[in-house]
């Protein structure tokens, strides 16, 4: 062969060896959501949210305290973590803009939104559970708040920055204050951006499990109180899948297929909202 | 400076309150994990701890060296699975598919980062294990269990619910972040840079290998150790399929622990002083160890970002 | 030079944070109800000087004025000036269009929410300042939509108006038409010429031309300096210094 021939050779080879990883990555992604999808499907019924657990070994039964509980769990998160996160972002992207300390932050932050989320559990753990001696669901939406903050408080520190100055200067320039060109211009400005970044950091937490697992623990019975243990539909899923009945097994495919759906259409929708709005990726 | 409106004072002072959680939160964290650890340090110290590989809460000795042993050897396989993979999405994303298959190909990729690990985990248990133990580890078996060295890797009876099967499902939950990181990087390599090495009559791969892969090689080393970073924290979607087995062994078809493992099945029935500090030992080890990894990602792909401004 | 003088500015250094002085004793007067142009190469410190008059310089933390600038007879550098007050006194229109990310009605009705002015006179300030604008008939049967629907030159009239809303007694521009096309240009050239009646306009241009056209006073900056300042014809036919009439032939710049 010549050297040309070589070459070409080798270029191809490359280039199909990276089409082959290509459809080795979504080789997995079919597979597994298909799985999800058709596992899921099969399990799922009116009982599973109406009913609530049946004994274990018992046929029948649902999850709707899993349902419930998850929905109060996640709706306090964010209501903790939303607004922490958006405030310390303003901070960071406005009165900090370009010092030392903000630049810390944010990297500290972009650091905080990798670690491993179990370790948040043990933290939460020491401070609001073994305190009062019992978990709690309040103590569930506290981890999972300090996952979201710091998601949040990067997207919108760059959200904001994304707005370019000269449209603050413009509002400085009519006689505002800081704080109404940012809540009336900045915000305004951002708001597509910011809200994407709050839609994805719930997709983030809303399947979560290893930070609840010390915290909100789990509960077989329907309870609203927040002071309680309070079940999740993620902590059942590991409860109820290494368990051995099979219409547990079942009901933790529903919970799956429930919990991949809500995800993907939160990532989903947060991602056409960028591309709709930012353009490009 | 002139006076500050009373409200904008206000404002500015919870915005500056509310960015200070992030640092409150890290030294709240070390501190839990301190203190709490402070009787399990005094007792088994610090090498000692890390080296010891027994975990008998019934003799109340406890050592972390299974459960880092199973860290980073389900990370180090994870790892050696994904980093091609991923770099070979990130070059067909950037430089091979038609335009019409970029981004569709890239969203499709990046939402298997958005599966919950607890999917990856079920999934793992039902329909990866049965797999891996009915065909895909016999045959390795068969393949290379017989040569020398090697073959120490592949002993034993296959179960799926081993090494092997964790490590396979923990890279495929970090392919997605190394190939868009990577992705990232490789877009960052100015086009007039390679337009000139086509223009030297280089094929695409030369122009990849000689010319987008040394500009990005930054980034790149930074997606991946984000990636190390992530799977080292990574909880459920091993916590299934690894089987929570606190001894070192040298076949991939065997059981074994990671810290995150441990700490999910034993953090609640931790029944003494001691086995309780120990399991804070480890999450404060777990934290340490990814927190570092972490800023050392983030400081790699910042600079392979400074060195090519877009 | 005569006519009543709306600001006086006397011996006028600024310097920027780190103590870098870009301004060098500048001393000048604005004729109330004329248009002021200040023209330099790029760098000379014709916006930096345009930016003290409305105390811009004070978002940005260790920069420094010298000397005063007296409007209506009162310094606005001393300490107890409310910032607030005088940029509502003293609007600006910047380089590149503004507007803010609402609706058109919303961004005129801004600076009035900011001043409490009371909702009855919403609608005829909002009416007057677009027509003042030169921008009322090509809007007003579209008040609810984004200001980002209107074209370029629209939304610099648009920020011209909101500017005009709260009633400013001088308006300063900061190259208003640099990011506009000639046609554009014109309109924006035409409406400055009007609002003079009404305002005190101070303009920074680099365009030596629409200084001609649109200005009765100019001021030649360099580095720093103010090099020469009369009313505008004489600047470009007769100046008495060497610079500026390099500077004008174009033999720099």
């Amino acid at each position: 062969m010549s050297r040309d021939k070589i070459r070409r050779f080798e270029n191809s080879i490359a280039l199909s060896l990276c089409t082959l990883a290509t459809f080795f990555g979504l080789f997995w992604l079919i597979f597994i959501l298909g799985d999800v999808i058709v596992n899921g499907i099969g399990a799922l019924n009116l009982g599973l949210f109406v009913n609530d657990p049946a004994p274990p070994g018992v046929e029948g039964g649902g999850l709707r305290n899993a349902f419930v509980g998850h929905l109060m769990i996640t709706f306090f998160a964010t209501l903790i973590g939303v607004p922490i996160g958006l405030l310390g972002g303003t901070f960071l992207a406005e009165y900090a803009r370009g010092s030392r300390s903000a630049r810390i932050i944010s990297v500290l932050s972009d650091i905080m939104v990798s670690v491993p989320s179990i370790v948040i559990g043990t933290f939460v753990y020491v401070i609001l559970v073994k305190p009062v001696g019992h978990f709690s669901g309040w103590a569930g939406a506290v981890a999972l708040a300090f996952i979201m903050i710091p998601v949040v408080l990067r997207t919108t520190e760059d959200m904001l920055t994304l707005i370019p100055w000269s449209l603050r200067e413009a509002a400085f320039a009519l006689g505002a204050p800081y704080y109404k060109v940012i809540v009336k211009v900045v915000y305004r400005g951002a708001a597509a951006g910011i809200f994407t970044g709050v839609l994805l950091s719930i997709a983030r937490v809303v399947g979560e499990t290893a930070p609840l697992l010390f915290t909100s623990f789990n509960n077989a019975f329907f309870s609203v109180n927040m002071n309680e243990p309070v079940s999740s539909l993620t902590v059942t899923i590991f409860q109820y899948a290494m368990g051995p009945y099979e219409n547990w097994h079942a009901q933790a495919w529903a919970a799956s297929f429930i919990i991949t759906i809500v995800i993907l259409a939160l990532t989903i929708v947060g991602r056409s909202i960028i591309s709709w709005r930012y353009g490009k990726r | 400076m002139y006076k500050r409106d009373p409200i904008d004072k206000a404002f500015s002072t919870v915005t500056a309150v509310a960015s200070i959680s992030v640092p409150l939160l890290i030294i709240g964290i070390l501190y839990v994990l301190f203190s709490h650890s402070s009787l399990a340090i005094e007792r088994f110290g610090i090498i000692g701890f890390l080296v010891s590989a027994d975990w008998n809460p019934v003799r109340e000795s406890f050592g972390a060296a299974a459960s880092l042993y199973g860290t980073v050897l389900t990370t180090f396989l994870a790892l050696l699975i994904a980093i091609p993979v991923a770099l070979g999405i990130a070059i067909f994303i950037t430089e091979v598919a038609p335009n019409f298959l970029k981004r569709p190909i890239g969203a499709a990729i990046e939402l298997l980062a958005a599966i919950p690990s607890i999917i990856y985990g079920m999934w793992g248990l039902f329909t990866l294990a049965p797999i891996m133990a009915d065909y895909i580890e016999p045959t390795l078996q068969d393949a290379v269990g017989g040569l020398p060295i090697i073959g120490i890797l592949f002993e034993g009876t296959p179960m799926g619910i081993d090494i092997l099967t964790a490590s396979l499902i923990l890279s495929i939950m970090i392919i997605p972040f190394t190939a868009s990181i990577s992705r990232d990087a490789f877009n960052l390599t100015p086009a007039v840079i390679k337009e000139s090495a086509y223009g030297l009559g280089a094929t695409k791969w030369e122009v990849i290998k000689s010319v987008v892969l040394p500009y990005s090689k930054l980034g790149i080393f930074g997606g991946i150790v984000l990636s190390l970073g992530r799977a080292l924290g990574e909880t459920m979607a091993i916590a299934f399929v690894l089987g929570n087995n606190h001894q070192i062994t040298t076949s991939l078809f065997d059981a074994a622990s990671t810290i995150t493992v441990t700490l999910a099945n034993e953090f609640t029935e931790a029944d003494t002083d001691i086995y309780y500090s120990s399991l804070f030992y480890l999450a404060l080890i777990l934290f340490i160890l990814s927190f570092i990894t972490l800023a050392i990602a983030k400081y790699f792909i910042v600079r392979g970002e400074r060195n090519y401004p877009r | 030079m005569s006519g009543e003088i709306k600001i006086e500015v006397k011996g006028l250094n600024f310097y920027y944070s780190g103590g870098i002085h870009v301004l060098k004793n500048i001393t000048l007067p604005v004729n109330k109800n004329t248009v002021t142009a200040l023209i330099g190469p790029s760098g000379c410190g014709k916006t930096t000087f345009l930016r003290c008059l409305n105390r811009m310089h004070d978002l940005y933390p260790g920069n420094r004025y010298e000397g005063e600038i007296l409007m209506d007879g009162k310094d606005i550098l001393d300490m107890d000036v409310d910032i607030i007050r005088l940029r509502s006194r003293v609007g600006m229109v910047f380089q590149k269009p503004t507007p803010f990310p609402m609706s058109i009605l919303e961004n005129i009705t801004f600076g009035l929410k900011l001043m409490d002015i009371r909702r009855s006179e919403f609608v005829d300030r909002v009416e007057e300042s677009l027509k003042n604008a030169a921008l009322w008939d090509e809007t007003k049967d579209r008040l609810q939509e984004s200001a980002y629907s209107l074209s370029g030159g629209q939304q610099q009239r648009l920020c011209i108006a909101r500017a005009l809303a709260v009633e400013p007694d001088v308006i300063l521009m900061d190259e208003p038409c640099s990011a506009l096309d000639p046609i554009a240009t014109a309109r924006i050239e035409d409406l400055i010429a009007e609002l003079k009646r009404n305002y005190t306009v101070v303009i920074v241009t680099h365009n030596m031309q629409q200084a001609a056209r649109v200005s009765e006073f100019a001021g030649f900056f360099m580095t720093g300096e103010l090099i020469e300042f009369d009313v505008t014809k004489r600047i470009f036919t007769a100046p008495s210094n060497k610079l500026t009439e390099d500077y004008i032939t174009g033999r720099f710049g």
